[in-house]
């Protein structure tokens, strides 16, 4: 990044903190992606992790979906909040030198997490897998994080809070408990420790936390983007800003009791699991309400979808966040998931809302921003855009299709008897079965992750191309 | 009071303070606020200080 140089601040607001982690979301997105097109393939060809226990899926699985999660979509989430509550607040963030240190305090996280994973350093709980010394970190940066952020807020210039902030701040909040209820733990060496919870407390609490990782880092941070960045592009106010409250209040009061489906036909006590059952399907509501929200923005304007692939990527990122917010609550029914749970449908599941919503949100966000925070036009070019947009689409659609193939000839094969009562399949053969699905998912990943690598040449080409410069900002 | 009592009392307050919301965001008297909120992404674009966005 030495080529940032002075001449790109705004005279009001922090953009060089923005562009910091706008670049490394790019950056982290490669990184995170390689490494899941790397496993993809070791589960076609298992001879790819060439013996090295480094290189294990084991091991390998947590540091990828760390790195999507938490450098990729964690970068994205820093960049567009730190960008938004700077423009809707109109002021600038209230300390230069702590988002200095949120952004270095991030990547010196993101930085241990890719060297203690691959080591086999891990707590073992899901998405939670760091130790505590790097949790203990991680908290630090977060509070941080927090004060620079709501301290902006209270320092605003305008009466209202937008509402895009209202889900940043759900999500930096209901991070901070989660993460640090779930991490509670008693350290035993430098870099083991046990969890205060035993059993199927344990359980309980590492899905409350792991659901809500879905509900509030993955999906109300990114709402908050959606928020912000979909009229933006579209250049006109969101649909209807009465339907946004009413889904705020109804998604943050709902996700938090949806935990308990990650446990079904589990020692998780029924009530328990029939509680979390029903939230879940409750939880379609306000999510399709701010689907429909997004989507009507663009009502009147969506011939701008034929000429514009950013709008395109943050509406598509929309279908396919509604699709699998619809396919979330069915899976959570009971009956569905006696089917559903522990195969590849999960999987697919979750990489329709991280590739198709997550992913291309962020994706859209970004182009957004990159000429703005470099003081460019626009995109060095709009055609590899779209050559990125139908690369992503076509990933995700590979990618999520052949998991449900897969998922479902698993969990028919495992649930099938013979008369005697003997199970028809062995387990390997059900594996057998999977190739030609894990094969697809292979190619719909790599192709996916193309799509990165141009968007990483389409970014490196307008911060250094020499173009006109645009009239000096004068403060606002 | 019994626990449960408590827990029933919650729900109910919880659905009360819902559909409270739902009037409170409905009510024509907000209009005009939450029109202006709406408009904040774009209450700071001035010629000079900003890039046109593309695609325009």
């Amino acid at each position: 990044m030495t080529e940032l140089n002075e001449s790109l601040e705004h005279p009001v607001y922090n953009y060089k903190v923005v562009r910091q982690f706008a670049v490394m979301t790019v950056v982290w997105g490669i990184v995170g992606m390689l490494v899941g097109v790397l496993i993809a393939a070791q589960l076609v060809w298992p001879q790819l992790n060439f013996d090295l226990p480094w290189l294990s899926f084991g091991r390998l699985r947590p540091l990828h979906t760390n790195a999507v999660i938490f450098a990729f979509g964690g970068c994205a989430l820093f960049t567009t909040s730190f960008y938004v509550v700077q423009r809707t607040c109109q002021v600038r963030l209230i300390s230069d030198r702590l988002a200095a240190l949120v952004f270095w305090g991030w990547q010196l996280v993101i930085l241990l997490a890719a060297i203690t994973l691959p080591m086999g350093l891990t707590s073992s709980k899901e998405y939670a897998e760091l130790e505590w010394p790097i949790d203990l970190l991680i908290t630090v940066v977060w509070v941080l994080y927090a004060i620079v952020y709501f301290g902006t807020i209270a320092r605003r210039k305008t009466s209202h809070i937008y509402v895009a902030n209202w889900f940043f701040g759900a999500y930096i909040i209901a991070v901070a408990v989660l993460h640090i209820l779930n991490s509670l733990a008693i350290p035993v060496s430098s870099f083991k420790s046990y969890s205060i919870y035993a059993g199927t407390v344990d359980a309980m609490v590492q899905w409350w936390y792991g659901h809500n990782a879905v509900g509030f880092f993955l999906t109300a941070g990114f709402l908050g983007i959606m928020y912000y960045f979909v009229p933006k592009q579209a250049e006109r106010p969101v649909y209807s800003y009465r339907l946004s409250i009413v889904h705020f209040w109804a998604l943050v009061a709902i996700y938090i009791w949806a935990g308990p489906h990650h446990l079904h036909y589990t020692t998780l006590p029924d009530w328990a699991q029939s509680l979390g059952m029903v939230m879940s399907l409750i939880l379609l509501a306000p999510s399709w309400g701010g689907m429909i929200n997004g989507m009507m923005t663009l009502a009147g304007a969506w011939h701008k979808l034929r000429s514009d692939p950013i709008l395109r990527f943050l509406v598509v990122s929309l279908s396919f966040y509604g699709m699998s917010t619809f396919e979330g609550p069915m899976m959570s029914i009971k009956t569905v998931n006696a089917l559903s749970h522990y195969t590849d449908w999960t999987i697919g599941h979750v990489h329709s809302g991280a590739l198709g919503w997550v992913a291309m949100i962020s994706i859209g966000a970004i182009y957004h921003l990159i000429p703005i925070l470099f003081r460019k036009d626009q995109m060095y070019s709009t055609q590899l855009i779209n050559v990125h947009f139908w690369m992503s689409t076509i990933g995700t659609v590979m990618y999520i299709a052949s998991m449900w193939v897969n998922g479902i000839l698993q969990g028919l094969m495992w649930r099938a008897y013979n008369q005697d009562g003997t199970l028809t399949y062995s387990f390997v053969e059900s594996v057998e079965a999977s190739y030609p699905g894990y094969l697809v998912r292979l190619v719909g990943g790599a192709i996916f992750f193309g799509g990165m690598l141009i968007m990483a040449y389409n970014v490196y080409m307008t911060t250094r191309r020499d173009c006109e410069q645009v009239a000096t900002p004068v403060p606002a | 009071m019994d626990i449960n009592t408590l827990r029933g009392l919650i729900t109910l307050f919880l659905l009360i303070a819902f559909i409270g919301l739902c009037f409170w965001a409905y009510s024509s008297r907000r209009k005009t606020t939450f029109d202006e909120a709406a408009n904040l992404p774009f209450a700071d674009d001035n010629a000079a200080s900003n890039h046109r966005e593309q695609q325009s």
